[in-house]
């Protein structure tokens, strides 16, 4: 099974075109099962499953090293992600790359191209914007006690049965729904 | 076996396992923006229970890969012990889950999905990555006051099968039972909250 053939299987028939209104999206069943087979296939070609955490990770460490490569050095948490090749050369990095472009891509033949800030109408883009670089600031610290996020942990390791992934979907899932009516206002 | 084609420890600085990221990365970023979840008003649905896609896309990714793996094992194809299992530190994996949960339902989106979202333009996509590399980053900063919890309660790799003394087939087939359980009962809820029986 190749990457390919498993994109194809996602894909409903479409022409790159300028369109009127967007395709609605793919049934969740079966665009999940086309990411199973591309995850499956990351198993089978190179021994090891997905990830998105650590390419920020990298990134991070990469920006840390340039502005203070000693201090970046010193530090474990830095050092481990300081590949001899540079973040260019991480397996993470690139997937992620390829992430974008294939985001874009399909994006792009369903015709859902466009600038946007996605809020409810209960709050301005402002507090949107806020919520969203926080939000993203808390991600980043949990997913780095918790050695990875969705992708490495929940996708990964779900499908691994491995028992520290699956305490982190339980937990993960746990505070998002205790959590829920606090950031309601954000989409309602 | 032919299953792993490229060692774990050689993709780090390879070029053919660069190569295969890249193709792997375009798939994943493409199949995750088909179901949709480059929106997080969409993702996070599953949090108010109007739309359980995360639920529905996760799940059935996991059983695929689960099954995937199992019988390539099965038949030979595969050595299922040359696959990387990320190892288990139970009290930081418990706690960074629910940090990340909070995050998650904040951001409405999570670092993959924040890529995509980014990626088609979305503004609020963007400023989840910006969120992400800062908080990364400030986790390193201050891990020298962590590190003690964070290597904590290590149980190495450690897998159900091994945990409950099950075979990889019983484990697999109870993965696939629970989520077609998941499947009915996200099918009722949305159903039910859609009809204005909940938010």
């Amino acid at each position: 099974m190749s990457a390919a053939e498993a994109t194809a299987l996602a894909v409903p028939a479409v022409r790159p075109a300028v369109r009127a209104e967007a395709l609605p999206y793919a049934s969740p069943y079966l665009a999940g099962v086309g990411l199973g087979l591309v995850l499956l296939a990351a198993f089978a070609l190179v021994g090891r499953g997905l990830g998105a955490s650590g390419a920020f990770s990298s990134v991070a460490a990469a920006g840390v090293s340039a502005v203070a490569p000693a201090h970046a050095a010193a530090n474990p948490a830095t050092a481990e992600y300081l590949g001899a090749g540079g973040p260019l050369r991480d397996w993470l990095v690139i997937e992620i790359a390829g992430v974008v472009l294939g985001g874009f891509a399909s994006a792009w033949l369903a015709g859902r191209l466009g600038s946007a800030v996605e809020r409810g109408p209960r709050v301005g883009a402002g507090a949107r914007l806020a919520y969203a670089g926080g939000g993203g600031l808390v991600m980043g610290i949990g997913a780095r006690l918790a050695r990875g996020c969705t992708s490495g942990q929940a996708l990964t390791g779900g499908a691994l049965l491995s028992v520290g992934s699956w305490i982190f979907i339980a937990t993960a899932f746990a505070a998002a729904y205790a959590a829920a009516p606090l950031f309601r206002r954000e989409w309602t | 076996m032919i299953f792993p084609l490229i060692e774990t420890e050689t993709t780090a600085g390879g070029g053919a396992g660069l190569g295969v990221a890249l193709v792997l990365g375009v798939a994943f970023g493409f199949a995750l923006e088909r179901a949709g979840l480059g929106s997080a008003r969409k993702l996070v649905g599953q949090f108010y229970g109007r739309d359980l896609t995360v639920l529905k896309v996760m799940f059935s990714a996991i059983v695929t890969a689960a099954l995937g793996l199992f019988w390539l094992s099965r038949l030979g194809l595969l050595d299922a012990s040359r696959v990387y299992v990320p190892p288990t530190y139970l009290l930081p994996q418990a706690v960074g889950g629910a940090v990340f949960g909070i995050g998650l339902v904040a951001a409405g989106l999570c670092p993959g999905t924040s890529c995509v979202a980014a990626a088609t333009g979305r503004r609020d996509g963007l400023a989840v990555v910006g969120g992400m590399l800062l908080g990364v980053l400030l986790f390193a900063e201050a891990f020298p006051l962590f590190a003690g919890f964070y290597d904590s309660t290590p149980r190495g790799t450690l897998t159900f099968p091994t945990l409950l003394h099950v075979s990889p087939a019983v484990a697999t087939a109870a993965l696939v039972a629970m989520a077609l359980a998941a499947f009915a009962g996200a099918e009722r809820l949305e159903r039910h909250v859609n009809r204005g029986g909940g938010s």
